[in-house]
């Protein structure tokens, strides 16, 4: 092989450099991570998205409002139900329209079994990546039971499309209720279960404690939002600083953490599956009767631009809405956790063993579609 | 009571009787090849499903059900898949060095299983350094698994082998002490006596605390040496792909996964050679009743049972625990396991010396 | 501060600033050449600390790129929206603000690789989704490609 002018520089200095990604277990998606190693040592992580990069923005532009809810399902396909209500909320604001109780009711507790669910995954996937490979399994089966709630009310499990510029698409099933009730009775007793399995193992607080410390300021100004971000002690739930369909009605704590490291974005996690069963049995009690879906003539946001931000499972969703009127959008635009949440990587990795890049790149809870988008 | 010596006796009086010299110890070898061979074969396949099966239980699934009552011919199938699959060569790879190094690893574990004592008699060779023997085989895997990391051409393969050198290196140490422990006890180095020297007693249990000490370090870094459970940094799948066999395919990474297994079964098995008692049976003092229905069971299965649970105690490691980073696991070694153990050889020596030992 | 507040206070900052036609938040259009200018006094300023760049958009509209700036701040939770217009359809180009908040840096590579829209003085402007070699920037109005669904 012939040696290029990088390769000696390299091997002056005893690095070398290892792709992380595309196709990697640790990388949960196609994910590239150029990674430079001094042995174990990783000296500097370049990230390179676009693997899976289809245009959605470019594609919305070509459909109308109901039609592009569709693809944002598959931006975050972990909070399918959130994304939806961020493009619904963001048209009905523009609209200037306000659906009813029952809607906000439903949509709120959708997202946060969605939350929930996404957390679960999360969960079960931090768990593999430090190589406890038991908790996939207890993440996996109690993930089951949200996605057979949401199978029998939205008939999908996974890329639901049930949230829609209007309300929903259907009336939930007559279980839903009942359901969810059982649900968040069998979660609250197998919860404690994820913390005797990996919260206070040994093995477990050595390899996060102190690992991937992310400042309160970097926090901000990379962007982190969502867990990552309020491990770090970035006030960042826009359902409490913008509260949105039902959030104002609920009693809830926004969680966080000053430390800033991988243990802590693990511990805001797990605390916030708390607060999301809190909050649905504040809601699945009372929800009202009324019309599920809104009398529209035609769903057609005024000229101008609108932006809402929600809060998905991993951070601020921001849709941009810029109208001319029409039935399709000029343009629009989705400002995605996971996008702003990846980049910090460099900054908090750089250092620490490759090891804890597996880590600290599973604390950050990235879905790769929805960077790419 | 069951003791194997005469049947071996008479079969080699037999062979020698029959053929000249040299043929009965070609037939007698091939003999004992075979057999090791088969029961090595069995065996690995065996553990791989026992492992499947375990962890499946904790994982709250069901494992392999499909091929066989309970899924207990799947292992095979799935060697025979092995065994059909191209074996992939490497562009730019040391092709003898990467076609060698499984059969390093694997025959290094074959050999270990020879000194390892089954029942009375039932021992392919009773060396009078058996323990000696047993470390020095058993740790020359790791050069196969050095040479495959390197030979591979792939960076993953080559953290994965350093990791795995770094790693066995640094366990040898605490493996040998704490077997030295109890050689020290039994005075000897031979299994088959130091098996004898168990007699009135498993040393885990007339070895006052420093024998307890010494097996618990014994078995993390046995667990440690093969490459297994919370320490199978050389093959972490989420970090490394899979660590130095990422590259190898069909039955050459069939060896690799075999002799994982096989060396969890030899630490096991000296284990309860040194610290259990190998196959002796279990007896209670002065509870003549009891110890004489414990002598009915046949020692075979009293070896088998004390390994498997060996076995169990390191699966459950496995599937429970978090995998360590490469400097927590040095620095468990150097910073904890040796100066513990070298402070319970000295502890044992003492007592030994005062003759405060049974 | 009140939206009233920061509407003086931006006038005072930048005269040429006009609001823009947003109702949603404030949003004022500012000049290309002053934009690092009142995007640094936005951040820095003990009254406004607008230290969270929350989104970062680029707009291909009729008068030209629009570069869309969504701030916020995390202590004060004012918002406040900037705009750029950049009428020159051949040449886009604009200031960056990376050096002000790192996600810029992200967002404009994004801006950049989608839009082509140039930001000077970043220090790692290439594609970040498509391919190094591809031609042409997608979200403009006028991108068309062999594959391009007509409708």
């Amino acid at each position: 092989m012939e040696e290029t002018l990088m390769d000696l520089d390299l091997k002056e200095k005893e690095e070398y450099i290892i792709n992380m990604g595309p196709q990697h277990p640790s990388t949960h998606g196609v994910l590239r991570f150029e990674t430079c190693l001094q042995g174990e040592k990783v000296k500097w992580i370049r990230p390179h998205c676009g693997y899976i990069h289809r245009g959605i923005e470019k594609m919305s532009e070509a459909l109308t409002y109901p039609q592009l809810v569709h693809l944002t399902d598959r931006m975050d396909y972990l909070s399918a139900h959130i994304n939806n209500e961020a493009v619904a909320l963001c048209v009905e604001n523009a609209m200037g329209v306000e659906v009813s109780d029952r809607v906000k009711y439903i949509r709120t507790i959708l997202a946060e079994l969605t939350r929930l669910a996404s957390h679960q995954l999360w969960w079960s996937a931090f768990g593999m990546d430090l190589g406890a490979l038991t908790t996939f399994f207890y993440g996996l089966r109690d993930r089951e039971k949200i996605l057979d709630i949401f199978e029998e009310s939205t008939g999908a499990r996974l890329l639901q499309s049930f949230i829609t510029p209007g309300g929903l698409m259907n009336d939930v099933h007559p279980n839903f209720q009942k359901r969810t009730k059982e649900f968040v009775k069998y979660f609250r007793k197998k919860l404690p279960e994820y913390d005797q399995l990996l919260t206070g193992n040994v093995i477990f607080q050595e390899r996060t404690k102190g690992i991937g410390y992310m400042s309160l300021e970097d926090a901000i100004s990379y962007g982190v939002t969502g867990p990552s971000g309020r491990g770090s002690g970035f006030h960042c739930d826009i359902r409490k600083i913008a509260p949105y369909s039902a959030y104002p009605l609920v009693k809830f704590n926004e969680i966080t953490y000053t430390q800033g490291d991988t243990f802590h974005r693990y511990l805001v996690r797990m605390r916030e599956m708390w607060e999301s069963l809190d909050i649905i049995d504040q809601l699945v009690d009372n929800i009202p009767q009324g019309p599920t879906m809104l009398e529209l003539k035609a769903v057609k946001p005024p000229k101008g631009e609108f932006y809402q931000r929600v809060e998905t499972a991993r951070g601020e969703l921001g849709v941009y809405i810029v109208s001319d009127g029409g039935p399709t959008p000029a343009r629009i635009r989705y400002r995605t956790p996971n996008f702003s949440n990846l980049f910090i990587i460099n900054k908090i990795a750089s250092g620490h063993k490759i090891a804890d890049l597996v880590a600290i790149s599973g604390s950050l809870d990235l879905v790769i579609p929805d960077i790419d988008r | 009571m069951y003791d194997f010596s005469p049947l071996i006796d008479s079969l080699s009086a037999w062979l020698n009787q029959t053929f000249s010299p040299f043929w009965a110890g070609f037939i007698s070898m091939v003999l004992l090849g075979v057999a090791l061979l088969a029961f090595y074969a069995v065996l690995g396949l065996y553990l791989v499903y026992a492992e499947r099966k375990i962890c499946a239980r904790m994982q709250n699934r069901l494992g392999p059900n499909r091929v066989g009552p309970g899924g207990l011919f799947q292992t095979i199938a799935d060697l025979i898949k092995l065994l059909m699959k191209e074996l992939i060569y490497i562009r730019n790879a040391d092709n003898l060095l990467f076609n060698i190094a499984p059969f390093i690893v694997i025959v290094a574990s074959i050999m270990a299983i020879g000194s390892i004592p089954f029942a009375k008699g039932l021992q392919a060779i009773d060396l009078n350094i058996g323990v000696l023997y047993i470390l020095a085989i058993s740790s020359m895997g790791v050069i196969g698994v050095l040479i495959a990391g390197w030979a591979s051409n792939s960076k993953y393969s080559v953290i994965g082998a350093m990791r795995s050198g770094a790693q066995v290196i640094s366990y040898e140490l605490s493996v040998g002490l704490a077997l030295l422990c109890i050689i020290a006890y039994a005075g000897s180095m031979q299994l088959s006596e130091i098996i004898a020297s168990q007699q009135d007693g498993w040393w885990i249990f007339k070895g006052h605390i420093p024998a307890w000490i010494a097996f618990v370090i014994y078995l993390i870094a046995g667990t440690a040496e093969t490459n297994r459970g919370p320490f199978d940094l050389a093959e972490a799948e989420s970090e490394l792909t899979a660590g130095f066999h990422t590259e190898y395919s069909g039955i050459k990474f069939a060896f690799f996964f075999l002799a994982e297994y096989m060396n969890m079964f030899i630490i096991a098995a000296i284990a309860t050679t040194l610290f259990l008692g190998g196959w002796l049976p279990f007896h209670i003092w002065h509870f003549d009743a009891f110890n004489r229905i414990m002598d009915y069971i046949p020692p075979v299965i009293w070896f088998f049972a004390k390994t498997a649970f060996v076995i169990y105690l390191m699966m459950w490691f496995k599937w429970t625990f978090p995998r360590l980073r490469i400097d927590q696991l040095l620095a468990l070694e150097w910073k904890y396991l040796l100066p513990i153990n070298l402070m319970n050889l000295i502890v044992i020596a003492f007592l030994i010396l005062m003759q405060w030992h049974f | 501060m009140q939206v009233e507040q920061l509407t003086t206070w931006m006038q005072m900052l930048v005269p040429e600033a006009t609001p823009g036609i947003s109702k949603q938040y404030p949003e004022f259009i500012v000049p290309a050449a002053k934009l690092h200018d009142v995007a640094r006094q936005l951040k820095e300023n003990p009254e406004t600390k607008m230290d969270y760049l929350f989104c970062l958009t680029g707009l291909d509209r009729k008068d030209g790129f629009h570069v869309v700036y969504h701030l916020t701040s995390t202590t004060l939770h004012h918002t406040v929206v900037l705009r750029v217009v950049l009428a020159d359809k051949a040449n886009p180009s604009v200031a960056t603000v990376s050096d002000l908040w790192a996600a810029a840096e992200y967002f404009e590579r994004e801006a950049y690789d989608l839009l082509g829209i140039k930001f000077e003085n970043h220090p790692d402007l290439r594609r970040l989704f498509l391919e190094d070699d591809w031609v042409g920037y997608p979200l403009r109005k006028d991108y068309k490609d062999s594959f391009t669904l007509e409708r």
